[in-house]
């Protein structure tokens, strides 16, 4: 379980978290939405460690020892982070390696995790470059999952896909999340995301909790006009929705 | 790495094999300095030093100057070279007030140096005129010049500037000329010839004296300091080669006047003679037994040119990489760290060279020291560049992995920075092997060594002959390290190069 308490975080002037808490219990994925610069990364590097907050606390539940984020936090961004010089094989394994795991407890690890998210073992020899994005950000969401943290964290992980491609990724992510039941936070600025992936969605507007809750909650009882707006912009309009009706 | 590593090693342990594998009879070895007339000595020294045959001579010719002939000679890097009294009181003992020869004998007896019998010549500055203007004047002596304030000069920058010089000189004999031109000693003679000025600065056995056919006035006043020549030579090659100590003094000893050395000296500054040519025509021999070949001479430049950047670009690599992941580490202290290496540079490298004598004395140890730091900055500046440039996301993700210290390096920088750090290690080599040319001027040998010698005879050939074979060089080890790539940057990077930023 992650819990944010009263956690502010400044970068000189710029307030950029003020006053934050939530709580992400076992199993459940919790969405962070909002505009780009609205604070919902600087949430998820303050969890990994990253930051340091400026005040309130943070407590990340589990029962891993020391060993870096990664031994209990996976983590995944936008476009995969992979690393260019190493084959998608050894990018998966590199955590493995840093915490000395066999070379067959590696190997097996490596088969389970591309059965779950669908890819191909041929492709676990190919480097960065020679994947398409879609599979890159499996490869990604793969060394996150490594370790078998109980808490993974994704920035954005569907931010520089293709439509078609980021829909059935969409569909795979949210049973992969079922499966596992790990606590997930997914960061995006995308509605129907928000939507698909989380039972509960927290918006934010220029580092605040603007309202927390089902989407339903949010656009039945909005708390406040920003809300309406936000989820009205992304909106397909009403003659669009009748037309892929038909 | 670790591949590029041991490659290293064993070309190293290569080179450094083919130089021990000599050495049967003890060596003397011969040193002169960087112009004709000091090579031409050291190698009839050398040639009769062979000819005796108790020990094998090995030259080490073309030191940079008076300070390192004798610091070469008074730490035992060398055994034996010619000077010049006037030197010995001026520049080595800083006296001059010492005039005699055996006052100076008496002072060098607690450096262990002994002074050998005067050869006969006297190379002393002297000023020179054409003839036809010496005989329509009237001049014969300096002290003939006061009365002709019209005249044109051109001195040499040394000459202009030495209390021995002409400054001393104008006020002893109340000289005034209408024109001083400062002018490359090598460049006064053609001056002189063309009629450009009337009175030029010489060495009284100058090769072009004869040849140009001018007059060199009587100094009747005795104004410049006698520059006889002698052998300098550590007092155990008289102990424990006698023989070769009385050859020496016996064939030497008086035996060289004026007119004999300046035509040596012309012998290989006009007629193009190799010093050892010249020293077998001055000993009586048909031609000079040349021991070794212009091939091989040039095998053993090679490999002493390439053991040079062998060694000291090895070293600039395993001081530069560490003071560049430092530098990457803390950024703080990188800024400082970049201007001290940067500062090195900027030295130049003959200065540079000459700062390593005091404390590493003459020979392969200075040159390499100096060429190392030399070859610094490109491998601390990339490695700091490589490593701080690489993209922050990458960064960040390998901190959420856990990776630190040597992991982190070994598994995600330096592959990642490869690219840029060979980029820097290469510029280094090329740098290193057009700056090891400088090494011939502190007796480190390679290449240098026959620019050195070009540039003492004024031959474009032969400085040519050590010039060409660098730039090949600096091809070739460029190419090789393009081949190097191969091993040490990865593949996926070379593949696509741009996926490293």
């Amino acid at each position: 379980m992650i819990a944010l308490r009263h956690v502010t975080k400044r970068f000189g002037d710029r307030v950029a978290l003020d006053d934050i808490s939530l709580t992400v219990e076992p199993g459940h994925t919790h969405v962070l939405l909002g505009s780009s610069g609205a604070g919902k990364s600087t949430i998820l590097k303050i969890v990994l460690g990253l930051l340091k907050p400026d005040a309130g606390d943070v407590s990340v539940d589990t029962d891993r020892g020391e060993g870096g984020p990664m031994a209990h936090i996976g983590y995944v961004v936008q476009a995969g982070a992979l690393y260019p010089h190493l084959t998608a094989a050894r990018n998966v394994t590199l955590p493995a390696r840093a915490a000395g795991w066999s070379r067959q407890r590696q190997a097996a690890r490596l088969e389970a995790l591309a059965t779950l998210v669908e890819l191909e073992p041929e492709l676990m020899r190919r480097y960065p470059h020679q994947l398409s994005g879609g599979q890159a950000q499996r490869v990604s969401l793969m060394r996150a999952l490594m370790l078998d943290p109980p808490v993974l964290l994704l920035d954005e992980p569907l931010g520089a896909l293709d439509p078609i491609t980021r829909a059935s990724l969409q569909t795979q992510l949210v049973r992969i999340f079922g499966d596992l039941r790990k606590s997930v936070v997914v960061v995006t600025h995308d509605v129907r995301e928000a939507f698909v992936f989380g039972s509960v969605i927290t918006l934010m507007n220029h580092g605040r909790v603007v309202q927390q809750g089902t989407l339903a909650d949010l656009a039945q009882r909005p708390a406040d006009p920003f809300v309406s707006e936000f989820l009205s912009a992304q909106a397909p309009p009403r003659a669009m929705t009748r037309e892929l009706g038909r | 790495m670790t591949r590029r590593a041991s490659l290293g090693l064993a070309v190293l342990a290569l080179l450094l094999a083919a130089g021990v594998t000599r050495a049967e009879r003890p060596t003397l070895r011969v040193g002169s300095k960087s112009f004709t007339e000091s090579y031409i000595l050291a190698e009839i020294v050398a040639q009769i030093i062979d000819d005796t045959g108790e020990a094998r001579a090995e030259r080490r010719l073309g030191l940079g100057g008076t300070g390192l002939a004798w610091g070469a000679l008074a730490g035992g890097a060398i055994d034996i070279y010619p000077e010049y009294t006037g030197t010995i009181a001026q520049a080595i003992l800083k006296d001059p007030a010492l005039t005699s020869v055996g006052a100076m004998r008496a002072a060098l007896d607690g450096h262990g140096v002994i002074v050998g019998t005067p050869l006969g010549f006297d190379n002393t500055y002297a000023l020179a005129v054409r003839r036809d203007e010496a005989t329509r004047l009237g001049l014969r002596t300096i002290g003939d010049l006061a009365h002709h304030p019209g005249l044109r000069a051109a001195f040499d920058p040394g000459f202009l500037e030495r209390a021995d010089g002409w400054p001393g000189l104008s006020r002893r004999y109340g000289l005034r000329f209408a024109d001083v031109h400062v002018m490359e000693h090598a460049l006064t003679y053609p001056a002189l010839a063309a009629g450009r000025v009337d009175v030029i600065d010489v060495f009284s056995t100058d090769g072009q004296l004869a040849r140009l056919d001018l007059v060199l006035l009587a100094d009747d006043r005795r104004f410049f300091p006698d520059y006889s020549a002698v052998l300098l030579a550590r007092r155990a090659l008289a102990d424990e080669f006698p023989r070769t100590w009385a050859a020496l003094e016996r064939r030497l000893g008086g035996r060289l006047d004026n007119a004999t050395m300046a035509r040596l000296n012309a012998l290989a500054d006009l007629e193009r003679r190799s010093f050892a040519d010249v020293a077998a025509t001055f000993l009586g021999r048909a031609s000079a037994a040349t021991p070794r070949s212009r091939i091989g001479e040039l095998a053993t430049l090679t490999l002493e040119h390439l053991v040079l950047v062998a060694i000291s670009l090895t070293a600039a690599v395993l001081l530069g990489l560490p003071l560049g992941i430092v530098a990457a580490r803390r950024p703080r202290l990188a800024q400082a760290e970049l201007m001290g290496v940067g500062i090195l540079q900027t030295i130049p490298a003959l200065a540079l060279l000459a700062f390593m004598i005091p404390l590493f004395g003459i020979g392969q140890v200075p040159a390499l020291v100096a060429l190392s730091l030399y070859a610094l900055l490109p491998i601390v500046r990339t490695t700091h560049a490589g490593i701080s440039s690489l993209d922050a996301r990458l960064t960040e993700m390998t901190s959420v992995l856990g990776l630190r210290g040597w992991r982190r390096l070994a598994w995600i920088e330096l592959p990642l920075a490869s690219v840029t750090i060979m980029a820097g290690i290469k510029t280094s080599a090329v740098l290193t092997v057009g700056t090891a040319t400088l090494a011939a001027f502190v007796g480190g040998g390679g290449y240098g060594t026959l620019i050195v010698t070009g540039l003492a005879l004024n031959d474009v050939r032969t400085i040519l002959a050590g010039a060409i074979p660098a730039a090949v060089m600096a091809l070739v080890i460029h190419a090789a390290f393009e081949g190097l790539d191969r091993l040490v940057v990865p593949r996926a990077l070379r593949a696509a190069p741009s996926a490293a930023r």
